[in-house]
């Protein structure tokens, strides 16, 4: 897989919490349209592999660029407003805000970006619908299941037409049948809009629904061999 | 599973007689199914055919059991394409792997990557099958599924093993 | 297997182990157990300290009166005392410096058995003078300098405890070579005196109970709001022994247990923070009020009962708020989602509280009744109504809004789930300014009946001075002094006697009719009466303009052609006075007084030192005003300086507007003092909840980071969710306060009511959590960093 053209890159990352390294010269590089999935054990570095990508934690060194910013090199400030504008999150539990209604919940990204309320909350019932949950849009995150939770929080990861969307272990908490329907909304979704989608899962079925995988051990990411 | 390329990568490590090299096998990979004498002679005398391995030497009286045999170049070669090569990912698969895995370590190869090219192929598969799910109908879906949880299975017994393969490699070695 | 029965049993046997379970817990919990104790132990420590502190208060108070009392010099009921070796001739020597007293006292002894003064181990002799510490000091560092010029006299030791009534007190005793009780000084046999204060006035005694429940209720809600702490983990914890077997009641007294514990140790804490402040009481001046450590030593009983209340209080306050709570074996439900807070159980506290109040009737006038209990039980009622107010409020309210940017959404919806943390939070602060402005608006309405106008004039003089020689080359010697002062911009003066007619008693006279003579120079003499054009050699006559003297008195004796006699009448010199007689020249003006700086008006004669030859009064005395430079710094100070270099005796008043009544206001002091502390208190309070609701929200923080909310919004919206309930409760306590105050007003018999004492405080409270979301957005912002996202 050649970078040219891509649409996210990574280079030469490294990052230590502390004395122990994370991530210890990993590379990575997404196209437009391309769901990856990043596999690897527990403490392997999946997660601040994807905080580096998404610029929410700065890498001890290497860069990582996004279109034709260099992540590394934007102020905080910047930073969060490409979050805000070009990236959608999905965890794995406990982001939803509780006190908000899920339609709120669902419109906070777009109000964060300026959308007026009531456009926000139009466009936020579309994507409670298309994600199947428009039932629970006037309930609090408190009153619904954990697969509804999930696809709420997938509905505001979409809703502001981000480019890439990271998942990290979104069906993690969830049963068989609805972690395989919360993933088939999200890529299919994604593939709609031309997303990209960074999935980190440590689960090879999840892994499945990704175009192809990065595994990272020991701070190391690497594209496996044969999965051209 | 290949006895021929197993028993070519016991002889990796040094010249064995035939008695040895399945003393050997049974150590490491026979525990349910101890190897007959039989299969060893006929085994060794294919490979020896392929020029894969040679006698090395004869030892006083008489007897295949007495030949000590070492591999060619051409058996070392033979041994690194069949690591390298990824299985066919089907059920029941970990005996084969599992002597892959032990025989890399053995022979100083890198059997994280061995397991990588394992996983990649096996996620191919996966991606595969989860196309034809999403395709599908109710029965296709159930079909992949049943093959998707297995295949898994598999995955998952390859994550264990790549995450013990340094206390695996303490055993192999000592 | 048997099932074991005695956890539903609420025996006595079955409190005591579950109330020891409970400790267990507190104790063994792992970190965040012993992180939950310690807040809970710190914030009951702070309460107690301060409660501890309040019933050190009339030992402090009593302690720092007996030494003041004892080192008055004692008063003699007969007229003069005769010297022996055992007497001593002692003056007034006070000044200030820069706004501090300084008191002093000038020591002659007449023998050689001479009382000293307490704390004084012998008497300076002339020229030299002992010092207490803490004016040692002062005398000793660089801004000490000025002082030291004036307090010119050798330093040969120090006053100790017993004679000082603060360590920080800034006292001299000098010894003199020359005074005499000719010359201002009297003449004692020992110090010490026991002065029967008047009973406290009752408005005063009004204000003073209030004041206390005012300040303690906040104090008590603090420590209340401690022993929650961490109680949503707690409850966690809880449901996860119900799934092994413990019931419902037992839970609740581990619980319990658990506050036990915390009470326990703040106890310990609060009694351990008391020893260690107490050591460093003396280092702290708040409104000139300064205590040694041993002052600071609480009353027994009130100790006890802080001992008794504080363990109490915490398990009660648990079971109360445990109340709503069910505690089942797979997790917490809290039973407030579906209950609306009700008014009407709320309404009746504040309501009986003021009902109490009012049947206290009128408190004005010194007969008047005061029932404490009255009083008190009403004023915490009302107080607690407020509180108990203050959750419904904010529920109502908050249920009514909608919309609005995204900070303000997230604020009110929290708001909406958990309005009554945040009640809690801020009926500390409620509670406080509620109290505060119900005793301002008390204050201000009564405080006419306190103060004196004095009618002083700043603008004209600064300073005054008096003059204790009566020698008139001394006294023009001094004037002339003032004058050369640095910073000094003009000196009025006069020097002052008296005049009355010449001749013997006429009959159904006990005395001979008089005036005042004032002389002095054509400018001063305009300050002190409207005297239009003069020169020297001018005479006049003036006239009161006040109204308090009789106009005929004055002129019956100062007329222009009357002769007087300078003689004065009075009991100091025995034999009949040879007469001093001076003719009131025919062209002396009659003219109008005029109030002098100090407001007070000058009548009689008035002449310019070329008309009259000064030698001819008796005993004069002068009177100064000193105007001075402000742009001259420590003007004052030089003044002062200049005063003690001609005698120690001067004294150096500074022209005020108004004068307080000195009870009333020591009290304001006192209030003011706990005031201070209380807030802060609060304010710490509130911090802690703060970071505890911040910290169990890490996680969701991070991913709200995540997405690119700017930290503006999340500042904003934390500061909403303070602001709102502040708001609320600020409301509250503006109405609340009126009607405390009100019902004091009208037990007072006042019906004044002044709203400007309302905006400073509700100001204050304001601003007390614009400091206290400042302080919290420090840790908000760690809190911010992603770290909260990663699961492992």
């Amino acid at each position: 897989m050649t970078p040219a053209g891509s649409l996210l890159e990574a280079r030469a990352l490294h990052k230590a919490y502390g004395p122990t390294p994370a991530l210890d010269g990993a590379d990575f590089a997404i196209h437009p349209g391309e769901v990856v999935a990043v596999m690897g054990p527990s403490g392997s570095g999946k997660s601040t592999l994807l905080h580096c990508l998404a610029g929410i934690i700065r890498p001890d060194s290497g860069s990582v660029r996004y279109g034709t910013h260099t992540l590394t090199g934007l102020s905080d400030a910047r930073c969060s407003a490409l979050r805000r504008t070009d990236f959608g999150f999905v965890f794995q539990f406990g982001q939803l805000v509780p006190e908000l209604t899920c339609l709120e919940n669902v419109a906070l990204p777009l109000r964060l970006n300026g959308t007026k309320r009531k456009d926000a909350e139009r466009q936020a019932r579309d994507w409670l619908a298309r994600l199947e949950v428009d039932g629970v849009a006037a309930k609090r995150p408190g009153e619904i299941s954990g697969g509804q939770g999930q696809r709420v929080a997938v509905a505001r990861a979409l809703a502001t037409r981000p480019r890439v969307i990271f998942a990290d272990e979104p069906t993690g908490a969830l049963d068989s049948l609805n972690g395989e329907r919360v993933l088939t909304l999200l890529t299919d979704a994604a593939r709609d809009t031309d997303a990209a989608v960074v999935l980190v899962t440590h689960e090879s079925r999840v892994a499945a629904y990704a175009d192809r995988e990065i595994v990272v051990r020991d701070g190391i990411a690497r594209e496996t061999a044969g999965a051209a | 599973m290949s006895i021929g390329h197993t028993l070519l990568g016991l002889l990796e490590s040094g010249p064995r007689h035939g008695y040895d090299l399945k003393r050997a096998f049974d150590e490491h990979f026979g525990q349910d199914r101890p190897l007959h004498y039989g299969q060893v002679y006929s085994t060794m005398s294919r490979l020896l055919k392929n020029g894969l391995v040679e006698v090395d030497g004869v030892e006083a009286g008489a007897g295949p059991e007495r030949k000590r045999y070492a591999i060619t170049d051409a058996g070392i070669t033979d041994v690194a394409q069949w690591l390298a090569r990824p299985e066919k990912p089907e059920p029941y698969l970990q005996s084969t792997l599992y002597t892959k895995v032990v025989l890399a370590l053995m022979t100083d190869r890198d059997a994280a990557e061995l397991l990588d090219t394992q996983r990649a192929e096996h996620l191919r598969l996966m991606r595969g099958l989860t196309e034809r799910k999403r395709t599908g109908d109710l029965a296709d879906q159930l079909i992949c599924d049943h093959a998707l949880f297995h295949l898994e299975a598999d995955l998952r017994w390859l994550e264990l093993t790549a995450a013990r393969l340094d206390k695996l490699a303490e055993a192999v070695g000592g | 297997m048997s099932i074991d029965t005695t956890t539903t049993g609420g025996g006595l046997r079955g409190w005591a182990r579950d109330l020891g379970m409970g400790v267990r817990f507190a104790v063994g919990g792992g970190r965040e157990g012993w992180i939950r104790t310690l807040l809970t132990a710190l914030g009951v420590g702070l309460g107690v300290l301060l409660l501890l502190g309040a019933a050190s208060i009339p030992t402090m108070m009593e302690t720092r009166t007996q030494r003041g009392q004892a080192r008055l010099p004692m008063e003699m009921e007969s007229e003069a005392l005769a010297p022996s070796a055992a007497t001593l001739v002692e003056a007034e020597a006070d000044t200030e410096f820069r706004g501090d007293p300084v008191r002093g006292k000038l020591l002659r002894p007449d023998g050689d058995q001479a009382p000293t003064p307490p704390g004084v181990s012998a008497l300076p002799g002339p020229g030299e003078m002992v010092v207490s510490p803490a004016l040692r000091e002062l005398l000793g560092s660089p801004e000490g300098r000025l002082l030291r010029e004036r307090l010119h006299f050798k330093d040969v030791g120090t006053i100790t405890q017993p004679g000082l009534i603060g360590p920080g007190e800034l006292l001299y005793y000098a010894g003199s070579a020359t005074l005499t009780t000719d010359d201002g000084g009297w003449r004692i046999a020992r110090f010490g005196t026991l002065v029967k204060s008047d009973p406290l006035d009752p408005l005063l005694l009004t204000l003073l109970i209030v004041g206390c429940v005012v300040l303690l209720m906040p104090v008590a809600l603090f420590i209340a709001t401690a022993v929650r702490f961490g109680g949503e983990r707690r409850d966690r914890r809880l449901a996860a022994l119900r799934l092994i077997g413990a019931d419902a009641r037992a839970t609740r007294r581990m619980a319990a247990g658990e506050a036990l514990f915390g009470a326990v140790c703040g106890l310990l804490v609060g009694a351990g923070l008391f020893v260690v402040a107490r050591q460093f009481v003396g280092d702290v001046t708040v409104w000139d009020i300064n205590a040694f450590p041993s002052d600071v030593t609480p009353v027994p009983g009130l100790a006890a009962l802080v001992l008794l209340a504080v363990p109490v209080s915490a398990i009660g306050v648990t079971l109360f708020a445990l109340r709503r709570v069910s505690i089942e074996p797979l997790g917490v439900a809290r039973d407030s989602a579906g209950r609306r807070r009700r008014l009407w159980w709320r309404l009746p506290f504040p309501v009986a509280g003021l009902a109490l109040m009012l049947l206290n009737g009128r408190v004005s006038g010194r007969d008047a009744e005061v029932n404490p209990y009255l009083v008190a039980g009403g004023a915490a009622l009302l107080l607690v109504g407020v509180t108990l107010l203050l959750p419904w409020a904010v529920d109502a309210a908050v249920a009514r809004f909608r919309g609005g940017p995204v900070p303000w959404q997230l604020a009110v919806r929290r708001l909406q789930l958990s309005g009554g943390a945040a009640a809690r939070a801020v009926s500390g602060i409620t509670v406080a300014v509620a109290g505060a402005i119900a005793l301002q608006l008390f204050f201000s309405a009564i405080q006419g009946d306190f103060m004196k106008i004095t009618g002083q004039d700043q603008s004209r003089a600064q300073l005054r001075t008096m003059l204790p020689s009566h020698d008139i080359g001394a006294i023009r010697k001094m004037i002339s002094e003032f004058h050369a002062t640095e910073g000094v911009r003009g000196v009025i003066a006069s020097i002052g006697s008296s005049a009355r007619r010449p001749g013997p008693l006429r009959k159904g006279e006990e005395f001979r009719p008089g005036t005042l003579v004032s002389v002095g120079d054509c400018p001063s003499l305009s300050e002190l009466a409207h005297t239009g054009p003069c020169k020297d050699g001018d005479v006049f006559v003036v006239k009161d303009s006040t109204g308090t003297v009789d106009e005929d008195d004055i002129t019956e004796v100062a007329r222009p052609g009357a002769t007087v006699d300078f003689a004065g009448d009075d009991g100091r010199s025995g034999p009949p006075p040879h007469p001093r007689l001076w003719t009131i020249p025919m062209s002396a003006r009659t003219i109008e007084a005029r109030k002098d700086p100090t407001g007070q008006a000058v009548f009689g004669l008035m002449a310019t030192p070329g008309s009259l030859d000064l030698k001819l009064l008796e005993r004069p005395t002068a009177r100064a005003m000193v105007k001075i430079d402000p742009r001259v710094p420590d003007a004052v100070e030089h003044v002062r300086n200049t005063a003690a270099r001609i005698d120690p005796q001067t004294r150096v008043f500074t022209l005020q507007n108004t004068a307080r009544d000195k009870q009333f206001t020591s009290l304001r002091t006192g209030l003011l003092a706990a005031a201070t502390a209380m807030l802060a208190l609060i304010a710490a309070s509130m911090l802690v909840t703060m970071l505890e609701q911040l910290r169990e929200r890490r996680r969701l923080l991070s991913v709200l980071v995540a997405f690119g909310t700017r930290r503006a919004t999340l500042a904003w919206s934390v500061l909403w969710q303070t602001a709102v309930p502040v708001a609320l409760g600020l409301a509250l306590a503006v109405a609340g306060g009126a009607g405390l105050g009100l019902a004091l007003l009208r037990m007072a018999g006042k019906t004044a009511f002044d709203w400007s004492v309302v905006w400073p405080l509700t100001a204050a409270g304001g601003a007390l959590v614009l400091v206290v979301t400042l302080l919290s957005l420090p840790p908000l912002w760690r809190l911010m960093r992603p770290d909260g996202l990663r699961t492992e």
